[in-house]
């Protein structure tokens, strides 16, 4: 069985799956029942500066039968007193001393900093993770994402922390930024010993449409607040592959951003997080959901042959390239599975309306349609959208035997360089005269 | 002790009579709606014969535009609400879903559109604008589904719609035909109260029109209409027939929607017949609580004019199928004590009777589900206007008869089909009328 233990940056914890910091980790109670579950982890609720909080926190984005699909809040840091989360940090470590148990924190001058981190460290936690992302409230106070959008306060923060803390040290980064490595490196330059990644998205997660206000209205009036849930996890995924590409990011991962399922967080691993951080969906389904993370993970990392959670990390990354890396040469085509095609035509019309009319519509005998596999790009759409599973696959047409990359191209010399230039793609590709669209039903 | 206890109240008559189809809650309706694909060129709006676009409404289901649904499906069937309750849709739209070919429950369409048209019909939502007043006025005969359909349509294009109902209630097969477990009196009746009360046609109801009548629309209405279905049910001329205990399916069912708990039925019943009709009466029996309920049918299992489902409905609730059998008397003096059954065989495509085969079957009732008969003697009485030689009145393609001044549809043309059928071809038929009465 893998050894699912990590060390990450010198905090120690049994498993990868931490909560992420919010409300799950509001209390001494939340956690130590997250501890009985099976969690390995917690970044406590963010203590910091005084704040209070608005009635109508969260917002939703549903997906026909999905129910968040998306999710964002506008609720701060922790509002409960200081002395009161510090009792329960220390009650929570007496219990479960081998578990990882880290203070997320959030003030605003260096002496609040030398204190709060005093503090923490004497309540016994293992860490200490920096909130330079929440990007609602808070930031309008100098504060969270304020700080993650400026790597050069950023860096001074980290550096008068690192003064300061006995105890390893995570700065979480906001994803609202154009280029993540930036702040990423700047963690890194004021010395830090880790990173976590991402914190919420800037979002206005709907309007209602009677009230004339964006989700959640609080008495009229909404805000922007931080997207997270399930819809984040692509930006998130490529966030931290960023980050754990980056020669001069050389520190520890930990993966944050839409992540439910055992498959979510092995993408994230793969990707290169040591450990990783959950938060929504356990908002959304409890501490129960680590019932599937453990086992689910234990057999991918069985059947992949990895041993321990540093044989698997950042697995992918070598796959991971930029465009300019990919085989030109590479070829596939889609093929309709007769048998299991229920006849909805939905990759007829995707196809047609949608990508590159290689679909035709069968005669009045039967509803499956066939491929024009010399119209077909090979583009994936109608495998993405056909209902019915295994009944559309793209099957390998090139032989191969060739590898030709843009980059193989540029350096040959023979890339396309004008506009009509013969070298460039598509040109034998079959598109219908404009008028045919109105021989179209 | 038969499935059903026998009704002694309201509330056990309509425990025994729940809806079928029942009415589903917006969480439903959502999580429903969500599971359509929006196929293209979808094929339950071609296996449906009013055309509805029913991917569209769905979509506009989901997304909480009940209005925008609605207004979609009573842009293709005026009868909307009822349909959705009444279809046979397991062999319509919901056979046609493309789920059943991966083995996954269809769509529930017909439970959607029931519950987008119930709430603009308890909201008396108006939805159409009625083209200004045209001058011209057709008169139509038979509250039905295809005279409400040509009445809707043709208000529409702004003429004056008089129908004319020879009944108490308007609706025809929908409040006095349909089995009660499809769809409610109140149900039916309040989707034809709204549509009046959008359009404005007039029904003059317990107005039954005769030839003298007629000659006077002649003269009165640019145009007469006729859905007038079928008539009674065809009685074959055996022994003990006008026992009073004997009765037709369509009479049958009948009196028990308009009587409801007050119709008793007794222990044992015999039901003639293999179509729809003859499995709605004989369920309804056991649904009354009649203990022993035999269905009686001339040919084999299979050559029932029932849809399956039907029959399984009336399985359900302990109903007993008797086939290749067929009635040759019925015994009793004052009253009807059993029926003289003989079995049959097919012999190229006829039924005939064995020999020597007749057994008794004791009972105390007789349904007969052998047909309606086609009102020929009426019909005989409009001049010019030709018949099948079924019976049924012989139309063209805009369902205008021989005589150019009538158009005719629903049963009374097609010889009984669906709801949706009459309903389909009374919105043709007032185009029709209006295309005539435009280029006269």
């Amino acid at each position: 069985m893998a050894d699912l233990s990590v060390n990450f940056a010198g905090i120690k914890a049994p498993n990868p799956f931490w909560l992420a910091s919010g409300p799950p980790t509001n209390s001494g109670y939340q956690v130590m029942k997250a501890f009985e579950a099976g969690w390995g982890g917690a970044v406590w609720k963010t203590l910091g500066v005084p704040v209070i909080n608005v009635s109508s926190r969260y917002g939703g984005v549903n997906y026909r039968n999905a129910r968040l699909a998306g999710f964002n809040n506008i609720e701060l840091i922790t509002d409960r007193p200081l002395a009161d989360n510090l009792r329960e940090i220390e009650e929570v470590k007496k219990y479960f001393p081998d578990h990882a148990v880290i203070a997320s924190l959030m003030v605003e001058t260096k002496e609040e900093w030398r204190q709060i981190i005093r503090d923490v460290e004497n309540a016994g936690s293992d860490g200490i993770e920096l909130n330079f992302g929440c990007p609602h409230g808070m930031c309008e106070r100098g504060m969270g994402s304020a700080v993650g959008q400026e790597p050069a306060v950023l860096k001074t923060i980290v550096e008068w922390v690192m003064e300061y803390a006995k105890i390893p040290v995570v700065v979480k980064l906001t994803p609202n930024i154009t280029d993540i490595t930036v702040p990423a490196l700047a963690a890194v330059a004021g010395g830090a010993d880790s990173i976590s990644l991402i914190n919420t998205l800037k979002s206005i997660v709907g309007v209602d449409l009677d009230a004339l206000a964006p989700y959640p209205v609080v008495d009229g009036r909404g805000t922007n607040g931080g997207y997270c849930g399930p819809a984040v996890k692509p930006v998130a995924l490529n966030m931290v592959r960023e980050c754990a590409q980056h020669p001069g990011v050389n520190v520890p991962i930990s993966g944050i951003g839409g992540i439910e399922t055992w498959r979510d967080a092995a993408e994230h691993i793969l990707l290169g997080a040591s450990t990783v951080q959950i938060c929504t969906a356990v908002m959304h389904f409890g501490f129960g959901i680590i019932r599937e993370l453990i086992p689910g993970l234990e057999r991918y990392m069985d059947e992949k042959g990895f041993a321990t959670m540093n044989d698997m990390v950042g697995k992918a990354l070598p796959n991971a390239v930029e465009w300019k890396m990919l085989n030109l040469k590479h070829q596939v085509i889609a093929n309709i599975d007769a048998d299991k095609c229920i006849g909805c035509q939905l990759c007829y019309t995707a196809c047609e309306d949608g990508a590159h009319q290689a679909i035709a519509l069968p005669g009045s005998d039967t509803r499956v349609p066939t491929i024009i596999e010399e119209n077909c790009v090979g583009c994936n759409l109608c495998s993405l959208i056909c209902p019915v599973e295994e009944c559309i696959t793209m099957e390998k047409v090139d032989d191969g035997t060739q590898h030709e990359t843009w980059e193989d191209r540029t350096l040959a010399c023979t890339i396309p360089t004008t506009f009509d230039d013969e070298r460039a793609g598509g040109r034998e590709h079959y598109v219908p005269a404009p008028t045919d669209a109105f021989k179209k039903k | 002790m038969a499935e059903l206890k026998r009704p002694t109240t309201k509330a056990e008559f309509e425990a025994n009579f729940a809806q079928l189809k029942p009415l589903m809650n917006s969480t439903e309706a959502y999580y429903e709606s969500s599971r359509c694909l929006f196929c293209y060129d979808a094929p339950c709006v071609n296996a449906c014969p009013t055309g509805i676009d029913i991917p569209l409404f769905i979509r506009q289901i989901h997304t909480g535009d009940l209005n925008g649904a609605a207004k979609t499906i009573y842009d293709s069937n005026w009868l909307g609400h009822a349909c959705g309750k009444v279809c046979p849709t397991e062999v319509l739209c919901e056979g046609a879903c493309v789920f059943n070919h991966q083995h996954i429950k269809p769509i529930e369409i017909g439970r959607l559109q029931s519950m987008a048209t119930a709430q603009v019909i308890s909201s008396n939502k108006k939805l159409y604008q009625c083209a200004p007043d045209n001058g011209k006025k057709v008169a139509v005969v038979g509250a039905g589904p295809a005279g409400l359909s040509v009445a809707c349509e043709l208000r529409l294009l702004g003429y004056t719609v008089d129908v004319y109902e020879a009944k108490e209630k308007p609706s025809g097969l929908t409040v006095y035909g349909v089995a009660p477990y499809k769809i409610t009196n109140e149900e039916a009746l309040e989707e034809v109260e709204y549509l009046q009360k959008q359009f404005g046609f007039t029904i003059t109801c317990n107005s039954p029109v005769d030839s003298e009548v007629l000659k006077g629309f002649e003269t009165d209405y640019d145009a007469v209409f006729l859905g007038i279905g079928l008539g009674n049910t065809w009685l074959p001329e055996i022994p003990g027939i006008d026992l009073p205990q004997v009765t037709g399916a369509t009479e049958f069912v009948e009196k028990l929607r308009m009587q409801h708990a007050a119709t008793t039925i007794p222990s044992d019943v015999v039901v003639i017949g293999g179509g729809n009709t003859a499995m709605d009466a004989a369920s309804e029996s056991a649904r009354m609580g009649a203990e022993n309920v035999t269905l009686a049918y001339r040919r084999a299992k299979h050559e029932m004019g029932a849809y399956p489902f039907e029959y399984d409905l009336a399985k359900d609730v302990g109903v007993k199928g008797l086939f290749n059998v067929q009635p040759i008397a019925i015994r009793g003096v004052d009253k009807v004590e059993g029926v003289e059954l003989v079995r049959t065989e097919v012999v190229d495509g006829r039924v005939h009777p064995i020999e020597g085969s007749g057994f008794f079957v004791p009972c105390e009732m007789v349904i007969l589900a052998t047909g309606q008969v086609k009102q020929i003697e009426f019909l005989g009485e409009i001049e010019g206007l030709d018949l099948e030689h079924n019976g049924c009145i012989k139309v063209n393609a805009a369902y205008q008869t021989s005589n150019p001044h009538y158009f005719a549809a629903g049963d009374a043309v097609n010889g009984g089909a669906e709801v949706v059928n009459a309903v389909a071809e009374g919105k043709v038929a007032a185009h029709g009328i209006h295309q005539y009465i435009t280029e006269a």
